[in-house]
């Protein structure tokens, strides 16, 4: 009973002085409380929030330069990729073209040399029937001198003449 | 087992000096916890800022349930130091409670076992949460807030507002006053005699440890609530 009448619940007493006490003590616990313990840690609270975001932002612009850089990338690569084919293509156009001309010139040579040659044939054939004809004529004035030479009679002669042209055909 | 309170007339007011040096205690020790822990504040926390920054997460979360950040960000101070202020409270009297002279005046124990300090906070409370509803709203819409949504609730608001102030601190009055007179009872059959101390030994840990509970309980249902009550005062509609 003393403690329910001491609490003052049964309006006999009520320690007016507690409760002015209590309310000073929770304002004070308040006041100082959020001067030196919740406020700063309520200012590093939100710093560390700016922070963070702060880190999300430049990660985020830092992922978008890295994916513009990369697409750069993959385009020039693709442009180096298509212009390494080009030049290739041209290499071996121009190789093609340039064996072709070899061919060509070999060709020509060879068609030049071929002609040289019948040439110099020719050439050679013709000298070759001129002396044959001089040596005829000479022989043919041997024969003649020499029939003329001997009066011979019908057959000797044309014995004589056929021994002559066994001769010449042997000569040639 | 009676116990008395040390009673002093000072200035026409009646102190009870048991609850004015326990009051000090209770705020000296959440001040001491509060300022170790934002001693050396830092970008990445440690030890007891993680704490701290936990207490504060969790009334954020107390608030963020009841109204929008908007209105309730200026009621984080005030929770916090509730809900510590209330839980060292609770937690004061519950390893032993000191009577000392030839009346047993008791001069240790929860500040909080008392219905003039838990009535003293809750009445608190009430009278805060009119004010910023008048200050936040208007006196217009803090009238309206009474007569809403039918005139004939005006009786029943008007009660409510003592209803509330009075569960509100005889909640947690009755809870913590309980605890430490079960706790005094199993002390004193502790004392009684071998017998006792065996007997009572065991219920004694299970009753600490269940006051514990109890009184953390009792500190997040107060700070609970008087968010509760905020935001049916300062929230546009609930």
């Amino acid at each position: 009973m003393h403690y329910l009448v001491n609490a003052g619940i049964l309006g006999v007493e009520v320690n007016t002085g507690d409760i002015i006490f209590q309310l000073l003590a929770f304002i004070i616990l308040m006041l100082l409380l959020s001067k030196f313990a919740f406020g700063p840690l309520m200012g590093m609270m939100k710093k560390r929030e700016e922070h963070i975001a702060n880190e999300i932002e430049t990660a985020e612009k830092n992922r978008k330069e890295a994916e513009a850089f990369l697409n750069e990338q993959r385009e020039e690569m693709k442009r180096v990729r298509q212009e390494a084919h080009t030049i290739l293509e041209n290499q071996k156009k121009m190789a093609d073209q340039q064996g072709q001309e070899i061919i060509q010139a070999a060709r020509q040579e060879s068609e030049r040399m071929k002609e040289a040659a019948l040439a110099e044939i020719e050439r050679e054939k013709e000298s070759a029937v001129a002396t044959l004809r001089e040596q005829v004529a000479s022989l043919s004035v041997m024969i003649a001198s020499k029939v003329v030479e001997k009066e011979l009679k019908e057959e000797d002669q044309q014995k004589l003449i056929n021994e002559y042209l066994t001769q010449v055909g042997e000569n040639k | 087992m009676e116990h008395h309170a040390p009673l002093v007339d000072f200035l026409g007011l009646t102190f009870n000096l048991s609850n004015v040096l326990m009051i000090t205690i209770a705020s000296v020790i959440v001040f001491i916890i509060a300022v170790i822990g934002t001693r050396s504040l830092a970008m990445r926390p440690t030890g007891m800022q993680n704490f701290m920054e936990w207490v504060m997460d969790f009334v954020k979360g107390i608030i963020g349930s009841t109204m929008d950040w908007k209105s309730g960000g200026r009621f984080l101070t005030l929770g916090m130091t509730l809900l510590m202020y209330i839980f060292v409270s609770n937690m004061l009297g519950l390893p032993f409670a000191v009577s000392l002279g030839e009346h047993e005046n008791l001069w240790w124990k929860s500040p909080t076992a008392d219905p003039t300090i838990t009535l003293t906070l809750a009445t608190m409370i009430v009278v805060l949460t009119h004010y910023y509803g008048v200050r936040m709203k208007g006196v217009k819409e803090y009238g309206k807030g009474f007569v809403a949504p039918f005139s004939f609730m005006f009786p029943f608001k008007i009660i409510e507002e003592f209803a509330n102030t009075l569960t509100l601190g005889l909640r947690l009055y009755g809870n913590i006053f309980a605890g430490e007179i079960l706790l005094g009872l199993l002390a004193g059959l502790g004392t009684s005699g071998a017998l006792g101390a065996i007997g009572a030994f065991i219920p004694m840990m299970v009753w600490q440890g269940f006051s514990i509970f109890v009184g953390a309980i009792q500190a997040f249902i107060f700070t609970m609530l008087t968010m509760v009550y905020m935001a049916h005062k300062v929230a546009d509609d609930h």
